[in-house]
């Protein structure tokens, strides 16, 4: 007897600890429709994370979760990965948790390419803390930590994702339930590390983050839809595109006659060269649109595959064993009862 | 005939009736062996042959590596001198031995940095080749010692260990650079000749070893061949030796020759069958406990998945991850790891899973002495975590016991849902020593079974006689749950920042490790029980605190002693053990850190015998203070 689970059937019932109007509400709505959309059964889910507002996530979910220590979540789901692959890992961290402390585990997360899906919450602000810069904070932000601005400069997650080799990478708002959770469907779906970059408001501390994303009457003008096989265009009227000059992507008009629309740039995402997807990963606000949606998606070898293949092929070769076999392996000799010495060469 | 451990030297003379050395052998007791040479010179691989071979032979044995932290020091110099000891002996062998009776000195380097080590009327058997003058300068030396009397306390052998292995070789158009790698094998072939050991088990590890490279079996042959004849046809010595019959019959049995690394990998895999669970190792390579995740990673008949993380946070965290889908995880490192793995064993303790960590100590702080023995993290075991977190400490005593408490260390974690330090050290990690291998009905059962019923399912709730909570893997319906660092509220494990509740969780948590006591056999007391004087130690100063009360005991003083496994908790009668013993010492390699805990938890007064050195207690350096205290001082 199986009951299809609606999207509430995922939520544990616990109140979530946000603030009022906080971003993470919309993804944790997005997320366990995703959940309920793919029918995944809830024993096989695992959500893990490390520590901070996004962090609390685990709490809220009717799965298992593991709500672990501060920038940790990516070794704890690789253990999680590795033991049981058939299980359903999602990471759910922050731009501090993810990108600051946890910065060296996001790498090899990245590079070794398991199938985990990974959710980080962008608000480009430390909340939990009350108000200090995080890695993502743009330049010059005043903030508790940086009452005369900040002169740190920022990173691009996306950017960094894919230059550590995620095979996909996707940016996503807080407000487009929608979209939210098309694009986690799609993680889900995708064989391998699956890297989500959610442009997150924090309402306390960081209300301007993304306003240009956020606000309906601003997004069509400010920001650039990714679809795979379709041409870069953007703006209220779709009167936008880009097309290549030279290695760069130039931003041209399509009122323009001189401009054909024929040679725009068709978006890739499967293209194994990651360039377009950097190119893209670097357009920014006030000289491009922000580019939403998935800019990479890719097959490549997956990690708890290999290890279990590998281990497999071995197992299959050397055959099993027992602990007696085990502990008598290489060089033994026996004393039998009354002798003294007794060589086995 | 006397036992080189108690300073009584051992006549290396010729027997009387000796006329052809391999007909009359010397007899011999335990005897200390020390082969030392450039790092580069295979001085481990040499020793370690040569202990293997002896174990095989019969004889108890206890080696001790000691090498340079650098891969390759500079060659010839003082600083990249490797050097293997072992302790070879009929009966009783417990430790690496106090003093050389025979050292073989590659270099003069190493004859510098290894003579004072060797007993008054010892052997030396030096490479005289090697003593040219680039390397005596290296060394420090002014004139070639081996040609002055300073070496006149010992009997000093020069041999051309170079040449004659070429000299072997010549025939077979073997390659310099080989003949120069196999001048160890010459070096062999002549101390087994000199203990009168057989060379088939030295063949057949070459023929193993270098299987496929025929030229290089046949180079390492010859010249171990080369070696023994050279022993026996030569005049240079007068007798060769032979290791005296054991007094007692060993236990029967089967037996291997086991370092302490190896033994803890034994270990884990056993526990983990006995478990009837997956194997899960997180580990980052780190000096000297890497050989574990090495060991592990070879074994694929058994359900293992070994990880080397990108840092040692991430291999905890990645065994902690494992433990918590259901595998019996582990992850392994020495000091600096352990200071990086702190804030998750406390994640750990809080979600309380189980999981093994073991410590192969260093020398300390910091960096420390990388190849070095300490038994320094104690405190760091015990207390070096935020909060009250208080977790279960066993330590091994030798390098076969590191396989049993290994599998305690498994055993304790799964029945009590705890993480569990395992400390182990240096000395004892790459020393080795002969075992006799349990039967598997000698093992403790592990009988542990993940939750199954959903219906009486709570995170928190406890088993009424352990108080382990249930342990719950993801992949079973209805009892999907969250853990993590936040205060849980008893029982249901919901977050919960509640004061009382905060109190009764901290006493639950400690009260569950204050119960593993009950899981622990009483301590026995070695040596006299009616002494007034107590040896307390753990770890693996065991071996020369049993040899030093053993020889005192011998010589009629009254002394006993106690060596704990179970640093936390400790032996439910270790209080009623140090009160029958109105004075009391504690022995470690460390500057007092049993001690301080010994008195703190029973506001008992103790003395304390302490050596930061890096290398393990001597047993004179115990007897001494025996006999110090016995006289009435310290």
């Amino acid at each position: 007897m199986t009951e299809t689970l609606q999207r509430k059937d995922y939520l544990s019932g616990q109140e979530p600890r946000w603030c009022v109007g906080c971003g993470d509400y919309g993804v944790l709505k997005g997320f366990t429709a995703a959940l309920a959309q793919l029918e995944l059964p809830r024993e096989n889910i695992v959500i893990v994370s490390g520590i901070g507002c996004s962090s609390r996530f685990p709490h809220y979910c009717s799965t298992y979760g593991f709500h672990g220590i501060h920038g940790r979540a990516p070794a704890i789901a690789t253990g999680v990965k590795l033991a049981r692959p058939e299980l359903s890992v999602w990471v759910v961290t922050g731009d501090g948790d993810g990108l600051s402390i946890g910065g060296n585990h996001f790498l090899h997360l990245m590079r070794r390419n398991p199938n985990i899906n990974v959710i980080l919450l962008n608000n480009r602000i430390y909340g939990l803390t009350k108000g200090q810069i995080s890695p993502t904070s743009p330049t010059g932000a005043k903030t508790k930590s940086t009452p005369f601005g900040s002169v740190d400069r920022p990173v691009n997650p996306i950017q960094l994702a894919i230059a550590c080799g995620a095979t996909f990478a996707a940016r996503i708002p807080d407000t487009d339930n929608k979209m939210i959770t098309e694009v986690l469907k799609a993680a889900h779906n995708h064989k391998g590390v699956s890297f989500v970059e959610v442009l997150q408001s924090c309402e306390i501390f960081n209300n301007q983050a993304w306003t240009k994303v956020n606000k309906k009457s601003e997004r069509a003008e400010h920001t650039i839809l990714l679809q795979h096989g379709e041409p870069l265009i953007w703006g209220n009227n779709r009167d936008k595109g880009f097309r290549f000059n030279g290695f760069d992507l130039e931003a041209v008009n399509l009122d323009d006659p001189s401009v054909d629309e024929n040679d725009l740039v068709r978006h890739d995402a499967h293209a194994s060269d990651p360039t377009l997807a950097l190119k893209l990963a670097i357009l920014d606000f006030g000289v491009s649109p922000y580019p939403l949606g998935i800019f990479r998606q890719v097959e490549e070898p997956v990690y708890e595959e290999a290890v279990w293949t590998l281990d497999r092929t071995i197992h299959s070769v050397q055959g099993a064993s027992t602990i007696h076999d085990l502990l008598r392996a290489g060089e033994t000799w026996t004393v039998e009862s009354g002798s003294e010495k007794q060589a086995i060469p | 005939m006397g036992v080189s451990d108690d300073r009584k030297p051992i006549s290396l003379e010729p027997s009387p009736a000796s006329t052809s050395p391999s007909d009359h052998p010397t007899e011999l007791d335990v005897t200390t062996i020390r082969f030392a040479g450039d790092s580069g010179d295979g001085m481990q691989l040499l020793g370690t042959r040569f202990a293997n071979t002896s174990a095989i032979h019969g004889e108890d044995v206890i080696t001790l590596a000691e090498y340079p932290s650098e891969i390759r020091a500079p060659a010839g110099t003082l600083a990249g001198v490797s050097g293997f000891q072992m302790s070879i002996g009929p009966q009783d062998v417990f430790t690496s031995g106090d003093v050389v009776d025979v050292l073989v000195a590659m270099n003069p380097a190493a004859l510098k940095a290894n003579d004072n080590l060797v007993r008054e009327g010892g052997i030396i058997i030096a490479n005289a080749d090697s003593f040219i003058p680039k390397n005596l300068e290296k060394a420090g030396y002014d004139r070639n010692p081996l040609e002055t009397d300073e070496l006149a306390a010992y009997q000093l052998f020069p041999v051309e260990i170079s040449r004659l292995t070429a000299t072997a070789l010549q025939e077979f158009d073997v390659p310099r650079a080989q003949v120069e790698r196999s001048k160890n094998f010459f070096a062999l072939g002549l101390i087994s000749w000199l203990f009168n050991m057989p060379l088939d088990n030295s063949l057949t590890w070459i023929r193993q070893k270098f299987a496929g490279d025929e030229g290089v079996i046949l180079a390492n042959s010859q010249a171990l061949d080369a070696g023994s004849k050279y022993g026996e046809s030569n005049e240079l010595f007068k007798t060769n030796y032979v290791i005296k019959k054991p007094e007692k019959s060993r236990q029967p049995g089967t037996y291997r020759y086991l370092s302490g690394n190896s033994a803890v990998a034994l270990g884990l895999i056993t526990a983990s069958q006995l478990a009837g669970l997956h194997l899960f190792l997180g580990s980052y390579p780190i000096t000297p406990a890497s050989e574990i995740l090495h060991e592990l990673s070879r074994h694929k008949e058994f359900p293992i998945t070994t990880f080397q993380a990108e840092d040692e946070i991430a291999a905890i965290g990645a065994a902690l991850g494992a433990s918590f889908a259901g595998s019996l995880a582990t992850t392994t490192t020495s000091g600096p790891g352990m200071a990086l793995k702190t804030e998750f064993i406390g994640l750990a303790v809080s979600a309380e899973l189980p999981l093994v960590i073991v410590n192969v100590m260093r020398g300390g702080p910091s960096t420390g002495m990388p190849t070095k023995m300490e038994q320094a993290d104690l405190y760091q075991a015990l207390w070096s975590r935020p909060g009250e977190a208080p977790l279960v400490v066993l330590a091994a005593k030798s390098p076969k016991d590191c396989f049993h408490t290994a599998v305690e260390a498994a055993r304790l974690a799964l029945l009590y849902m705890t993480p569990v330090i395992m400390l182990s050290d240096g000395y004892i990690a790459n020393g080795s020593e002969p075992w006799r291998i349990p039967e598997i009905d000698e093992l403790p059962p592990i009988d542990v079974q993940h939750h199954s019923d959903a219906s009486t399912f709570q995170p928190y709730a406890r088993d009424p006689e352990r108080l382990a909570r249930p342990w719950a893997p993801p992949g079973s319906p209805g009892m999907e749950h969250r853990v993590g660092g936040l205060e849980k509220q008893d029982g249901s494990g919901q977050i919960d920042q509640d004061p009382e509740n905060h109190q009764r969780m901290t006493y639950l948590r400690a009260e569950k490790i204050r119960r593993v006591a009950q899981e622990i056999p009483p301590l026995e007391i070695e040596g006299d029980e009616s002494a007034e004087l107590l040896i307390i130690g753990w770890g693996s100063s065991y071996g020369a605190i049993a040899r030093a009360v053993m020889h005192q005991n011998k010589l009629g003083h009254p002394v006993a002693a106690v060596h704990l496994r179970h640093l936390n908790p400790f032996p439910s009668n270790l209080e009623e053990i140090l009160k029958r013993f109105p004075r009391r010492v504690v022995v470690e390699n460390n500057d007092g850190q049993l001690w301080t805990k010994i008195r703190a938890e029973y506001l008992l007064d103790a003395e304390r015998l302490n050596k930061i050195k890096g290398t393990p207690f001597k047993i004179r350096e115990i007897e001494d203070k025996i006999e110090a205290m016995l006289a009435g001082g310290a």
